[in-house]
């Protein structure tokens, strides 16, 4: 459905000078109406997409659509698009209802329709009955949501949010997470969220694009992200993960860590060389006799939900496993895990042919 | 150790009574006097004659002239200077000047405005006959600006500097113009640099009086002027303590004017 496509970005390059390049090449289409988020540690190039997406800076070569119509030349005042800065950058001279009716003064909208729609979209983020508070006297968390207010009101058709949860703290962001997820949810509108924080990537998205060094290293659904990583760096980047070399032997059998064991995965050379990724919840404390590897714990943590316990194989592999059970620091203990648990990453391998494999292996199925 | 406001502050207390407080008695009792050191209120009612109060208005109109041409240089000036690559060296070079005696630099301009100097010159070299631009209105305002503009440029170029660039590009995002933007967000935000630049080149403004005998030739009485050759020339003090107090007065009211107000928005 071609329609449903809100923003393209075919091939878009970004350099500054003619040595630092920002982004490598980026293409993805964003469909109307979902929550993406852009993932990825700091330099990876994912504020330099929000950023040409607002119109604040051009790409070097490529070319950005917003609604089938070329937009690389386009000023950010004439986008559909508004923007909720990392640091909120409400304006301090004017107090709350001024603040979110900014946008609609420019429009030149009627005074009576400017007071319904600034209340309505204060009446949206809880803030009903501030209008005439000054800024100064706003809480972080009111910020934000002045922030977000002065955004949803122009009505635009994408919302993008920049880190705007980073400056609260832990409880507050975690209540913001749920706000903006259903606020998203009941204005049914494109929301592209930056972070650097893969719980909050996980909990908020539609769909996650974690990108490094300029790349958009893999995109899909939270689930699929977390369960089949594309590379090493997406699975180190996306929660803990144990990620040790072995080798596929055939379809749905692979060896590591000097055993062979049952997976799910397929369409591979036989006897090529691969990554195991098993996450360290997924791995269960049994008794040696009963763990498919014997480990010996080396330390443990109390995480608080579960503990963390460091523990190697024979081989010198760390394991790292999340277990709701107490274990002994130096006692041998067994690891067990399902079929399942085991992901299979190829080296090298791109997110076109990753997707070509999986379709064509399940496929056959 | 327990603080002594009392003797802590005393040195500066003195300091104040000493070089503030008493100079301004002073100069309030010499101007109920006459030029026989008798009590009266005629140099009161001499300033408000039309000859002082011409003065006082052609004072005002210089003032506000110098004052409005330094902003309407300093404030782009402060501007672009903030978008430099190296803003503070930048600021530096503009800031030196001030520090040269605003003595030599004004017989500078005699040499640079003169029959016989450059600008003379350039102006023989396009085929037109040399014209006197010293001692005419346009060199008193000229040399006044040149001198104020660095004093202008400071407040502006702090406040711009301490505002959030982010709030340019929020004001963009929202679908302000440029322009919108300077006239909703920057100018606003930095309103506070230009009432401080305002203060300090209108108030001496007032009462310049060296620049209009080097570059106007006496042609151009401000308040300043006339406090100098009520002192010197006409040895009545009285009057010119007279005119010094207005010129006070003026200085008070126009600080109020510009004073900061608390930040708020229309409601």
């Amino acid at each position: 459905m071609a329609n449903d496509t809100i923003i393209r970005f075919d091939n878009v390059t970004k350099s500054y000078n003619s040595n630092t390049t920002v982004l490598k090449g980026v293409s993805f289409e964003l469909e109307r109406g979902k929550f993406y988020t852009l993932l990825g540690p700091s330099g990876c190039g994912k504020t330099t997409i929000l950023r040409i997406i607002a119109g604040f800076e051009a790409p070097t070569t490529g070319d950005v659509f917003i609604n089938s119509k070329r937009v690389n030349n386009v000023p950010a005042n004439e986008r559909q698009v508004n923007t909720v800065f990392q640091d909120y950058a409400l304006f301090p001279h004017l107090n709350v209802f001024e603040n979110v009716a900014f946008g609609l003064r420019i429009k030149k909208v009627k005074e009576a329709e400017i007071k319904a729609r600034v209340a309505e979209a204060l009446k949206f983020v809880n803030l009903a009955g501030y209008e005439n508070r000054e800024i100064t006297e706003m809480s972080g968390g009111q910020r934000q949501r002045v922030a977000i207010a002065r955004a949803i009101v122009n009505d635009p058709e994408v919302i993008l949010l920049d880190e705007p949860l980073s400056a609260l703290d832990l409880k507050l962001r975690t209540e913001m997470q749920y706000e903006l997820r259903e606020l998203q949810q009941r204005l049914g509108k494109t929301f592209i969220f930056v972070t650097h924080d893969q719980e909050e990537a996980l909990a908020m998205s539609d769909e996650i694009f974690v990108l490094n060094e300029g790349n958009i290293q893999q995109s899909g659904t939270p689930v699929d992200i977390y369960d089949e990583p594309i590379n090493r760096f997406v699975a180190d980047f996306i929660g803990e993960s144990n990620i040790v070399d072995g080798v596929m032997l055939e379809d749905y059998k692979v060896q590591f860590a000097g055993k062979v064991f049952d997976c799910v995965d397929g369409g591979m050379k036989q006897n090529e060389k691969i990554e195991v990724v098993i996450r360290p919840e997924d791995l269960h404390l049994t008794t040696p006799a009963a763990g498919k590897i014997t480990v010996r714990v080396d330390t443990q943590l109390f995480r608080g939900v579960h503990y963390e316990l460091s523990t190697y194989d024979k081989d010198g592999n760390e394991w790292l496993v999340h277990s709701l059970k107490q274990a002994e620091v130096g006692a041998q203990v067994g690891l067990d895990f399902d079929p399942e648990a085991i992901h299979i990453m190829r080296l090298n391998e791109t997110e076109e042919e990753f997707d070509a494999r999986i379709e064509a292996y399940t496929n056959e199925v | 150790m327990k603080f002594k406001p009392k003797a802590t502050f005393s040195p500066y207390l003195l300091w104040i009574v000493l070089f503030v407080i008493a100079p301004i008695g002073l100069i309030f009792y010499y101007s109920l006097l006459d030029l026989n050191g008798d009590f009266t209120l005629a140099n009161y009612r001499n300033f408000f004659t039309p000859a002082y109060l011409t003065m006082t208005l052609t004072s005002f109109w210089y003032a506000f002239l110098i004052t409005f041409f330094t902003l309407l240089i300093a404030y782009p000036t402060a501007y672009f200077l903030t978008k430099t690559k190296h803003k503070h060296l930048w600021l530096m070079l503009v800031i030196i000047p001030s520090w040269i005696n605003l003595l030599l630099k004004t017989y500078a301009f005699i040499g640079i405005f003169g029959l016989y100097g450059p600008v003379n010159a350039m102006i023989e070299v396009f085929g037109f006959d040399p014209t006197q631009i010293l001692f005419t209105d346009f060199s008193f305002v000229f040399v006044a600006v040149y001198i104020f503009i660095p004093f202008m440029i400071i407040p502006i170029f702090n406040a711009l500097d301490k505002m959030n660039p982010s709030l340019i590009y929020a004001a963009r995002d929202l679908g302000a113009s440029a322009f919108t933007t300077f006239r909703r967000v920057i100018f606003p935000l930095t309103i506070e640099g230009v009432k401080s630049g305002i203060q300090v080149t209108f108030i001496p403004a007032l009462s310049l009086f060296m620049i209009t005998r080097l570059i106007a030739g006496n042609k151009v009485i401000t308040l300043g002027t006339a406090i100098e050759q009520q002192f010197l020339v006409a040895q009545n003090w009285g009057m010119g303590s007279t005119i010094a107090v207005f010129l006070i007065l003026i200085m008070f009211a126009s600080m109020r004017l510009t004073r900061k107000k608390k930040r708020g928005g229309r409601a």
